[in-house]
């Protein structure tokens, strides 16, 4: 039966799933959900997904919604494939958790006001709230600044390994860099440059990108 | 055994969801208060706890942990063979069941606790620190809180608790918010509300919650 993953491909949380499986090398179709025509808030949508957002997967009969519950279920049921995504240890896990945490509480809620305001209300023809970006983006020179600290110790946020600490930053971080101009709040921070140029560069997300790019919707490793 | 500390005042929503999810487990901790109103948490010393000046920290033996979720996952791996031991779901049940409990922990991070924080702030901790309340925000979040409110009655009309039949870390996660508004005199948005009422009724008159609450009035350490 497979997997199939429902969103919009250009969308933040659906690229957190899809890296996670490109890394894992698992096949997947993606099912189109025009949230652009609000089809994730029509009633269809919310018998799968009750707070009619995106993505839902479904894994065969399995299905589940929430970006970093769905990574973290396949992480850890194709624990024996492809690079490992959650530690080796209780120990381990516990600070690829923590810094998951940083991200959806503190990260992405500073990170997705700049990326509304300055990218995604402009291209819809709708006013952006200068304002809210800017206090939005000096908040975030303070996190990444903590960032820098613990990149300085470790070359990765959880570890010396690539986990799902550092995947669930990367699809609105690119957001940041290339579409609303904030690559300049890297230029201070040398280990959170050099970290988001390991990870923006691992080929799994380069072939989300050319998947998403491509309209295709099927994946296969 | 025995090594456990927590860092951070009782009262704090995020420092005692960690110590419900320590009682329900049986793990004996120490509590160590951080004295926020002196600005105890931006101490160079706190920092190295918690880099980012916010309560909990926790540590054991093993680890030095921040963001309280993360600290709870921890816990229930780290210590799997005591107190409840089905927190993520059954031990050894496989990657669906934990799943389920991961989209309902998520659930609570991104959906319940953004207005229901911002609700216990102005209803609990404004009064306390002489701030004025500002009846806008609390029209507005909780006008937010009771869509999520009505997604969850639709969720435990299906399910005795969020994730499961069984509690799980996922409502355990709920109790500190739902408790500070139920007590500010907003439990109607519960009580209204007969599954979510059946649900809140379990799960705040678990041993292991009153526990907490009586830490409340406990003079500080």
């Amino acid at each position: 039966m497979g997997v199939k993953v429902y969103g919009k491909p250009q969308a933040v949380c659906p690229q957190r799933v899809m890296h996670c499986l490109v890394e894992k090398g698992v096949s997947f179709e993606f099912v189109l959900v025009d949230i652009d025509a609000m089809e994730h808030k029509r009633a269809e949508y919310m018998e799968k997904h009750p707070f009619g957002q995106v993505p839902f997967i479904a894994d065969g009969d399995f299905e589940l919604f929430e970006s970093r519950a769905i990574v973290r279920y396949f992480a850890a049921k194709y624990a024996d494939r492809g690079p490992n995504l959650l530690g080796r240890t209780a120990e381990e896990r516990a600070k690829v958790e923590q810094w998951l945490d940083v991200e959806a509480i503190t990260y992405s809620p500073c990170a997705f006001p700049i990326v509304f305001n300055l990218f995604l209300f402009p291209i819809r023809g709708l006013p952006g709230n200068k304002g809210e970006a800017v206090a939005a983006m000096e908040k975030l020179d303070k996190i990444l600044e903590v960032y820098e600290k613990q990149l300085a110790r470790t070359k990765y946020l959880a570890g010396d390994e690539f986990t799902l600490a550092d995947l669930t930053h990367i699809p609105v971080t690119r957001y940041l860099v290339e579409h609303c101009g904030l690559a300049y709040l890297l230029d201070d921070k040398p280990h959170v440059k050099a970290w988001w140029e390991a990870v923006s560069s691992r080929p799994a997300w380069k072939k989300v990108m050319s998947f998403v790019a491509s309209g295709a919707s099927f994946y296969a490793p | 055994m025995g090594s456990v500390t927590v860092y951070g005042p009782p009262i704090s929503t995020a420092v005692s969801r960690v110590l419900a999810c320590l009682l329900e487990k049986d793990v004996d901790f120490k509590l160590v208060n951080v004295d926020m109103a002196k600005g105890q948490h931006k101490s160079p010393d706190y920092l190295k706890l918690q880099p980012f000046g916010q309560v909990p920290a926790f540590q054991d033996e093993h680890a030095t942990l921040f963001e309280s979720r993360a600290i709870c996952r921890y816990i229930c791996d780290k210590y799997a063979d005591r107190g409840n031991k089905n927190l993520l779901g059954r031990n050894g049940a496989g990657p669906a069941e934990r799943a389920q409990v991961e989209q309902w922990l998520e659930a609570e991070s991104q959906s319940f606790n953004p207005p229901s924080s911002a609700l216990v702030f102005q209803l609990a901790f404004a009064p306390r620190m002489g701030l004025p309340q500002d009846p806008a925000a609390v029209e507005l979040n909780q006008a937010k809180l009771a869509k999520v409110l009505d997604v969850y009655e639709r969720r435990l009309g299906e399910s005795r608790f969020l994730a499961r039949d069984e509690f799980s870390l996922a409502d355990l996660a709920h109790l500190p918010n739902a408790h500070y508004i139920c007590s500010a005199g907003k439990d109607d948005m519960f009580a209204s509300r007969k599954n979510v009422a059946r649900w809140w009724e379990e799960i705040s008159t678990r041993l292991s919650w009153k526990k907490v609450v009586d830490m409340y009035s406990a003079p500080p350490a």
